[in-house]
């Protein structure tokens, strides 16, 4: 039987990680899937990875590197692993993205061992789906003007204020809640907090709409929620601190529990469509595929593909990276661009084609790249917007001085 | 380069290749200075520009480069050689770069790769002299149009008793006025022969290219019914030899991009940290960080894709022309990109002679066109990934 052993040599787990993909791929979803695990709308959609993701849990292929009284399996370098043959595999993505990809890195830094106990284990088989509440609608690039305040009351917290851009909101049984509870300090007047969302009273969920016209995300009011006191994950006033491990999560430059997907697939994959798109787009008399100025644009992406590979092998190459943050700081900025513009070359290869909605049935791969093209900017924004990441970078990396 | 083994773990960028490359930086950070380079090959731009003088090197320099053993880093240890990975020799290559070292070493560190993939008693002979310092070499396989193909080889030959009489111009010769001795495709009926062929030999007489980049010379080789004997002929059938061999010309280049561009970039922002604008150091500002940034993003993909490229070699793979090609073209896009912001983002005295930017802007613009550049590349990559162009028709 091919089951998971804790004694497992790195080799044979990935054996064995191929092996159970093969073997229990899900059938295809009663609905389409949308492009990204954040832009899951539907009860049916949700239940179905819900389900995928516990079964992967099950396996062993999420949170392997978890200490076991978390609900880990206590291995180490085997989620890399994991990671690797569950994008191979071709798989449905894992739902509870930013519970894998920022909430579990950050619990496990910041969290008390009784928060360790009771969050980590349903974040990572997927019971309990998690969302951030970071953004305000004042509060984008310049995340520290956070004006959602938390009081204390006693043993509990008072919350009034007003998040934006959530994703999976409508689903989360938990939020990453970025709070401020001193007006004294810009920084270290914030506090973070592990919020109750379904049902919680006081929080509202109002799903936003996205310019490709599908909601995907919510806004969140808060009026009067009580939050209690052990849900405060770090100390008062160490909010920002622990953001900061948040956000280093999801921009990539830490491991998180489980591959949920960037919401860019598979770099070659991607290729690989555009140029069966050129072949088989007609232009005129001929084919797209034959057109030199598409050949190049499409062989250009092809490289990046092959260095964005080339790069995450390079990154544990440390004699071959001058600065250790080098590579993973560039990782959110380029895989996001990379995506953007692949997506707008499908748009200029599809042609005229390319003014057709899905809803057309004469629309070329079911309408997919306008709209992956239109849905890219969430990427480019999100997490730190591109020009704050070229920011970090500069600074970080480059030693440039800070920009206002 | 071993002969088919699977890819390198780290891009066979081991312990060995670290101390290598970490010595070779050392080196050449204290004996070529940016001030010293810029001394030696720029003090005045009438000599070359004008004048039409070869821009000057440091041949004692050179002399201690070579005693170091540099020159033999391709080389089998039996041969007196250093026997390194390819990713070692690349990221060595990277460091002549960023220090624009004026030499004949990428030219024989490519001529050693060669005759090492041909193997043979001739090869042999010739490597045991590069390594024991007594030769260098430069390929001499470039026709009069800059065709990049090995199979447009420049020269034509003639059986001529035991050995051959080559005949013809060889163009674009790299550091053909610092070598000893040049490797020389020629045609032969519907074969490819190469040989070896002493900067001396009769017949033979060199044209000085007047170029732009003053960190090397190149020249138009002419063969006037130059002879070769049996023990300079390294193959009579050197067509795949040559194809199997191409990919490590194009990686040693792709690293010399690499390493200039670093140079630029980090020149580049030092000088940002330094120059006060509207009261902050203009790498406070934006439009100053932002392309410094993507510099920096284009270089480490170059670099990234370099280092594949090298392991795949090594390994022998069928992937390594493709992934050479793809390191070429991102090198070469990467050096364009960063030359030009290294130029525009010093503002005024990055126009000047006075600063050493150009040096290194004519360096990148000529490794751009060695081999092809991105455009070339990527042309032929897409007959690879995509297809040949077809007929129309759909």
């Amino acid at each position: 039987m091919n089951t998971f052993d804790r004694k497992m040599e790195p080799q044979e787990f990935r054996a064995y990680a191929r092996k159970w993909l093969e073997e229990n791929a899900p059938p295809a979803p009663p609905e389409r899937l949308p492009i990204t695990p954040i832009e899951v709308m539907t009860v049916g959609q949700r239940d179905y990875l819900q389900d995928w993701q516990r079964k992967c849990y099950r396996a062993g292929l999420i949170g392997v590197d978890y200490p076991v009284e978390y609900g880990g399996h206590g291995q180490s370098g085997l989620q890399r692993i994991a990671n690797q043959e569950l994008e191979r595999s071709g798989v449905p993505y894992l739902l509870n993205i930013v519970g894998l990809n920022m909430v579990a890195p950050t619990i496990m830094k910041h969290g008390n061992e009784e928060q360790k106990r009771k969050f980590l284990p349903g974040c990572l088989s997927g019971e309990e789906i998690w969302c951030q509440g970071f953004s305000e609608p004042g509060a984008g690039s310049d995340l520290s003007n956070q004006r959602t305040m938390a009081v204390k009351d006693g043993d509990d917290w008072i919350v009034n204020g007003h998040k934006v851009w959530t994703s999976l909101g409508h689903f989360a049984k938990w939020m990453i809640l970025l709070t401020r509870t001193s007006n004294d300090h810009r920084y270290d007047g914030l506090t973070y907090f592990l919020c109750p969302i379904a049902g919680h009273p006081g929080v509202t969920v109002r799903p936003l709409i996205k310019l490709t016209g599908e909601t995907g995300f919510n806004e969140v009011l808060f009026e009067n929620v009580r939050i209690p006191d052990t849900n405060r994950l770090d100390e008062i006033g160490q909010g920002w601190a622990v953001a900061m491990t948040t956000l280093s999560a999801e921009r990539g430059a830490a491991e998180g529990a489980g591959s949920a997907g960037s919401g860019v697939g598979d770099p070659a994959a991607t290729i690989r469509k555009l140029i069966e798109l050129a072949r088989s787009t007609k232009r005129g008399e001929g084919l797209a595929a034959n057109d030199p100025v598409t050949r190049d644009a499409i062989v250009e992406r092809a490289i990046l593909a092959e260095g964005l590979r080339q790069s995450a092998k390079r990154s544990r190459v440390p004699a071959l990276c001058d600065h250790p943050m080098r590579l993973p700081l560039q990782t959110k900025l380029v895989v996001t661009e990379f995506d953007q513009e692949n997506a707008r070359l499908g748009v200029e290869i599809a042609g005229a084609h390319a003014t057709l909605y899905k809803l057309d049935p004469r629309a070329p791969s079911s309408g997919h790249w306008p709209l992956a093209y239109l849905n890219s900017f969430g990427n480019t924004i999100a997490a730190g917007t591109n020009e704050i990441q070229r920011n970090i970078l500069g600074e970080r990396v480059l030693g440039l001085p800070k920009s206002k | 380069m071993a002969e088919n083994k699977t890819v390198a773990k780290d891009f066979g960028f081991g312990e060995e290749e670290t101390i290598m490359r970490d010595a070779v930086r050392r080196f050449l950070s204290e004996k070529l200075t940016t001030y010293t380079l810029s001394r030696l090959v720029a003090d005045a731009p009438q000599p070359v520009y004008d004048e039409g003088n070869r821009a000057p090197w440091d041949s004692a320099l050179w002399s201690e480069i070579v005693a170091l053993g540099w020159t033999g880093l391709a080389i089998a240890e039996d041969a007196g050689g250093a026997d390194i990975s390819m990713a070692g020799i690349a990221a060595i290559a990277e460091e002549a770069g960023r220090a624009a070292l004026p030499s004949p070493l990428l030219p024989t560190l490519s001529a050693s790769i060669l005759l090492r993939r041909a193997g043979g008693e001739v090869a042999a002979r010739m490597m045991t002299e590069i390594a024991s310092g007594g030769a260098t070499a430069s390929l001499a396989v470039t026709n009069a149009t800059g065709s990049w193909d090995p199979a447009d080889a420049p020269l034509t030959a003639k059986e001529d008793g035991q050995g051959l009489q080559l005949t013809g111009s060889a163009h674009f010769v790299q550091d053909a006025f610092k070598v000893t001795t040049l490797i020389a495709s020629a045609r032969l009926g519907s074969e490819l022969v190469l040989c070896i062929v002493p900067i001396s030999a009769p017949g033979l007489r060199l044209e000085q290219d007047h170029i732009h980049d003053l960190t090397r010379d190149q020249a138009t080789v002419h063969f006037d019914k130059v002879s070769v004997g049996p023990d300079s002929i390294i193959s009579r059938n050197a067509m795949g030899l040559l194809t199997e061999v191409w990919p490590a010309f194009l990686i040693l280049v792709a690293a010399d991009l690499c390493g200039a561009s670093e140079w630029l970039l980090q020149t580049t922002v030092e000088y940002a940290k330094e120059r006060i604008q509207f009261d902050h150091p203009i790498g406070f500002f934006q439009a100053v960080k932002h392309p410094l940034v993507d510099a920096m993003v284009n270089i480490d993909r170059a670099r990234s894709l370099l280092y594949h490229a090298a392991a795949e070699i090594d390994a022998g793979s069928p992937e390594a022309e493709t992934a050479a090609r793809m390191a070429k073209s991102a090198a070469s896009d990467a050096a364009a990109f960063v030359s030009n912001r290294a130029v525009q983002l010093h503002g005024g005295i990055g126009f000047t002679w006075e600063h050493s930017i150009h040096i290194y802007f004519k360096r990148n613009l000529h490794n751009q066109a060695l081999f092809g550049d991105g455009v070339y590349q990527r042309r032929l990559l897409a007959n690879q990934l995509i297809g040949p162009i077809t007929d129309y028709g759909a």
